[in-house]
């Protein structure tokens, strides 16, 4: 599985997406506190967390007796980066196309 | 218990992989060379040792950007500081103060912790942790909040922009 694999896998879940809104809330936070509210067992927190992690997009540090936990928008920086460069190479070829096309009329 | 979370609130954690050794990304961060070709492209001064100088300077893009946009003058120096620890090429501790702009300067020096880990060889963990405690005003430019009025998109546009240029040899923002 490729990076860009684990970070849309993580993020194909609603669980998921609400750890990660929780900590765009309010980034730094122990599983007791990210599990309040949550009708899931501590379990299965740590599950989704775990797959959160893999993606890189929780990066968790130790404070002390406590274990935070930060959200890491790098990952999906890098999508969005790599994505809007080749959207634009493809205009840029879709041009240079055209031009080509435009000059392969004018000498026929 | 509850102190220390609200001090760790205001910590911002950044982390990605790089294919490249330790000394290629310590020398991307160190370097003025390198500085120059991600992110936001300013060249960067290090007098890597407790105590040094750290100093990052305007371009001549950035002062031209700003008038566009109607903004003040840029001044030189545009990020000052001073390394308070550096083990190269695994850990650069150093104090941070923005100069671009007033208010994120009044809130003085924040702190900056790089960390390069080789997870399996030519491949680095590179994590960036920007204490910013008090400086709720740097905490929004850093955090890539203030993008949409030109202020770019903070550290996580420079990291990945710098596994950019490490990894292909050119960047996206910079050529």
């Amino acid at each position: 599985m490729t990076d860009d694999d684990r970070v849309f896998k993580a993020l194909a879940d609603p669980t998921r997406r609400l750890l990660l809104d929780r900590l765009f809330e309010r980034d730094g936070r122990t599983l007791t506190d990210l599990e309040a509210g949550l009708e899931m067992t501590r379990f299965g927190v740590m599950k989704h967390l775990r797959v959160l992690e893999d993606a890189d997009l929780v990066v968790t540090r130790r404070s002390g007796r406590e274990k935070l936990h930060f959200l890491n928008p790098v990952p999906i920086r890098l999508i969005h980066d790599r994505w809007i460069d080749k959207y634009r190479e493809r205009q840029v070829s879709a041009l240079a196309d055209l031009k080509h096309e435009l000059e392969k009329e004018d000498s026929a | 218990m509850t102190t220390d979370t609200e001090t760790m609130v205001t910590t911002q954690v950044y982390r990605v992989y790089i294919k490249a050794s330790p000394q290629a990304v310590w020398d991307a961060i160190t370097r003025p060379e390198w500085t120059q070709r991600y992110g936001y492209g300013a060249p960067v001064e290090y007098d890597l040792r407790p105590g040094g100088r750290y100093r990052a300077f305007s371009t001549e893009e950035m002062k031209a950007a700003r008038a566009e946009m109607g903004g003040g003058p840029v001044p030189d120096v545009i990020v000052d500081g001073e390394v308070l620890e550096a083990d190269p090429p695994h850990r650069l501790v150093q104090s941070w103060r923005m100069l671009m702009d007033p208010q994120s300067t009044a809130e003085g020096f924040t702190r900056l912790i790089y960390e390069i880990a080789e997870t399996r060889p030519g491949v680095s963990k590179l994590t960036l942790t920007h204490e910013l405690e008090g400086a709720p005003r740097l905490a929004t430019f850093v955090g890539g909040d203030m993008e949409s009025i030109g202020a770019g998109g903070g550290w996580a546009e420079v990291l990945s922009d710098l596994k950019t240029l490490l990894e292909t040899g050119s960047s996206f923002h910079g050529e």
